[in-house]
């Protein structure tokens, strides 16, 4: 069996994508462009794209909700620039066809382009994870100045504990489903010069997955801040866990408020944290430790993934534009036995998880409660809806503790 | 990622040394045989399908390996892979097939009848005997780099010739994805069913992807020839049945693989193979022959026994527990198998296990009676 393959060089930079695939012939040749890459890459199709479609009859998840015959014929013969194709992008949501009650995303980007070269089928997931968030026609609002933040100060009677997560990419490296090797030491390198330059109440230090003690593992156990190499099918279909533990770490501040992971399922992860109710000093951290990691790798040439349409780009589409998740460990013993506990948290755009984290159950009366939304409003907005929420949520507890009735608030956005 | 070459343009751009894997915690013929050089050689290349060393290595990247076992640590996308990347396979090859070197031949011999004896091992100690291989049907993809639409045509293509099987070969397909509950229990039952793999060794060379789609069962009216397609390798090929008349079980294994290639050839295509290499299989362990001959066979004595595993070694068998490959003996009983793939013939192979096995029965019918095995132990084969 001859497989024929074109080379086609040019000279121009992210002209996009042209496919050749002739007519009843096995070839198929790509125009790729980019500064680094002079050589057009290909991309082998041996069969025409009905042969190749996946069967998604069992399948519920918002790729295969959204992937007809038609976008997978349209798309499956395109590659980004670095040469990431749709089904390396859908691979995960193939393998893994889903909850009958949880919908999951069933796709990753592969890099910044992918999040382009397959709007076509991008776009509706993410309007369906996103609440309607269409991004042709949106622009998603940053807003790090957690100066605006109001009140954030939650009764420790009931609040345990409070943290802000969210994500960042470099921008010119491939993300974890496509990264090279090379690529991801690149990322840890160019993270881990940058918070080498943090200081005050931001200096830490890193510990390498590859090069950890074992006194070094058992702390960061202790510690509640070690990552291990993703068990999730969901995670491992998707190549993120290749070469593991291969230039993967967690960096964290000496009073181990501000933690960072590199190379997990996003270039990083970046978390603050701290026991108790203060969730304005949490934010502050966050805000005040993300502004100096950027500054500090621009200050090499280099910077995040963002664009206005999409906010920041992570791996998965569900952390688009914040990619920003906070919450807290709350106790609500008698609220979360009331039948409207569910009614409430939707009203108030709150999710609840176990105090695990997601996919795992509830431990007594103590609750992960965080913001359901990602994209489309801001970080500052995000938070003030868990401050707001939470608050409600403490006060829904007090009255029923006094045997008073409580109400369903209205809901705070459509 | 295992399958499609489009990332390798990208990390040529990276010098070899930023790419090379970091093999220092690694225990596997792949890590043990790659150096910087090597790598620096293969990157730039391809298979005409876009296989690249780095799907040939990935598995081995991300499974470290056991101190105790040596795993393979690369998989083939393609049967061009072997020779592409012989520079790194063939020393593989010749560390795990017992010194076989690039320029040897391997013979094939699927004759029954030279198969001496075989028909009288002892069913009160054999429990059951097993032959079984692969077969790689040429012009496809292997299962870690093959496109659905191939998977799907190898599916077809297998059904289609085992459809047309006939006598005590006559049989029926269950596919994975279409199988109703009840066919689904009755192979479990009948210890057919296989599920989707859990062992990253096997999950991180991409051979899983888009299961069970092109997965299926395939097994005559008697249960006694069973046919995997697209598992770890487009097809394995079983003969089995209960008691110890190995050259029964043979026999059809010869008849049956036989009786394939013939409608594979019809077709206009035929099973990957060559001289040096025999058959062509998606992990080099199983080149050669693929052929795995084996009993279950009641041996408490024997097992226990200080010069077990030099019985074994000399016999060139090796014993595994009945639940497979990774699995431990249950009650003194033990899966006995031959050790070799590759430089031995079908019939050689099976020869040393009916030879092997019936010895092993001798000394564990001895050591019952409380003498001794000294007078039995065997040369080295």
């Amino acid at each position: 069996m001859a497989n024929n393959f074109a080379r086609i060089l040019s000279g121009k930079r992210n002209v996009g994508i042209m496919s050749l695939v002739g007519a009843g012939s096995l070839t198929a040749a790509f125009l790729l462009n980019r500064e680094h890459v002079t050589a057009g890459a290909q991309v082998r199709r041996v069969y025409p794209a009905s042969a190749d479609y996946p069967d998604l009859r069992k399948h519920n998840n918002c790729m295969a909700s959204h992937l007809t015959p038609a976008i997978y014929a349209k798309l499956v013969d395109k590659a980004t620039p670095n040469g990431y194709t749709l089904d390396q992008a859908i691979q995960t949501g193939v393998d893994n066809p889903g909850h009958p009650f949880i919908k999951t995303v069933g796709m990753v980007a592969g890099d910044e382009e992918s999040y382009e070269v397959f709007a076509d089928l991008l776009d509706p997931v993410i309007k369906e994870r996103h609440n309607g968030y269409d991004p042709q026609t949106m622009t998603h609002p940053t807003d790090l100045d957690s100066n605006k933040l109001k009140s954030g100060k939650f009764d420790e009677r009931y609040v345990l504990s409070s943290r802000v997560r969210t994500g960042r990419s470099i921008r010119g490296l491939s993300l974890p489903p496509a990264c090279t090797r090379a690529e991801r030491r690149e990322v840890e390198k160019v993270v881990v010069d940058a918070l080498a330059g943090l200081k005050g109440d931001l200096a830490g230090t890193y510990y390498s997955l590859t090069h950890m003690t074992d006194q070094e593992q058992q702390q960061l156990i202790d510690d509640h801040f070690l990552f291990d190499k993703p068990v999730s099918p969901l995670l491992t279909c998707s190549g993120m866990a290749r070469d593991w533990p291969d230039a993967r770490g967690i960096w964290h501040n000496n009073t181990k408020t501000f933690l960072i992971w590199i190379n997990e399922e996003d270039h990083t992860r970046v978390i603050s944290m701290e026991k108790g109710g203060n969730m304005k000093r949490v934010f502050d951290r966050f805000c005040t430790g993300l502004k100096e990691v950027e500054r500090l790798i621009q200050e090499k040439g280099w910077e995040f993934m963002w664009n206005e349409r999409l906010g920041y780009i992570l791996t998965c589409p569900s952390n688009l534009g914040t990619g920003l998740r906070a919450g807290v460990h709350v106790n609500l013993p008698k609220l979360s036995k009331d039948p409207r506990f569910t009614k409430i948290l939707d009203n108030l755009r709150l999710q609840k998880r176990g105090t695990g984290g997601v996919d795992t159950a509830a431990v007594g009366s103590t609750f992960d409660i965080s913001n359901l939304d990602r994209l489309g409003q801001s970080e500052v907005q995000l938070v003030q809806t868990v401050v707001d929420g939470v608050n409600y949520l403490i006060e829904c507890e007090k009255k029923l503790e006094k045997g008073q009735d409580i109400k369903i608030p209205p809901p705070v956005r459509k | 990622m295992p399958f499609g070459n489009t990332h390798n343009v990208l990390k040529l751009k990276y010098a070899s040394s930023e790419e090379y894997p970091d093999l220092s915690q690694h225990n596997n013929h792949m890590a043990k045989i790659l150096t910087p050089a090597i790598y620096e050689r293969l990157r730039s290349k391809q298979t005409p399908s876009g296989f690249t060393l780095d799907d040939v290595i990935q598995t081995g990247i991300d499974n470290p390996g056991h101190p105790f076992i040596m795993t393979v640590g690369c998989v083939a996308g393609d049967e061009e892979t072997y020779e592409v990347f012989k520079e790194l396979l063939d020393p593989i090859i010749e560390d795990r097939h017992g010194g076989y070197k690039p320029t040897d031949k391997h013979k094939t011999d699927l004759n029954p009848d030279n198969l001496k004896g075989g028909d009288d091992l002892d069913p009160n100690y054999v429990i059951s005997s097993r032959v079984r291989t692969g077969r790689s049907i040429r012009g496809f993809c292997l299962p870690p780099h093959c496109s659905r639409g191939e998977r799907r045509g190898v599916e077809k293509m297998s059904v289609e010739a085992l459809d047309s099987l006939s006598g005590d070969l006559k049989g029926k397909y269950y596919a994975l994805k279409n199988m109703t509950d009840a066919e689904q229990q009755q192979l479990i039952d009948d210890h057919f069913l296989f599920d989707k793999p859990v062992s990253p060794l096997l999950l991180a060379s991409g051979m899983a992807r888009d299961w069970p789609d092109g997965r299926g069962i395939w097994h005559n009216d008697t249960k006694t020839f069973l046919v995997w397609v697209n598992e770890e390798d487009h097809l394995r090929v079983i003969s089995m049945q209960k008691g110890g008349n190995m050259k029964e079980v043979f026999n059809r294994f010869c008849t049956g693989l036989t009786k394939i290639e013939t409608l594979f050839k019809d077709k206009g295509t035929s099973f990957m193979w060559n001289e040096h290499l025999g058959y062509v299989l998606t992990c080099p362990s199983n080149l050669g022959t693929g052929l795995r001959a084996g009993v279950h066979v009641k041996i408490p004595n024997m097992s226990k026994h200080a010069k077990f595993e030099e019985v074994l070694k000399r016999l060139r068998l090796q014993k595994r527990g009945t639940g497979g490959v990774d699995t431990a003996a249950v009650g003194g009983t033990f899966d006995i198998s031959n050790a070799d793939r590759l430089g031995f013939s079908e019939v050689e192979l099976v020869q040393m296990v009916v030879d092997g096995v019936k010895l092993l029965v001798e000394m564990e019918k001895k050591l019952e009676k409380g003498q001794s095995i000294d007078d039995l132990m065997p040369a080295q084969k």
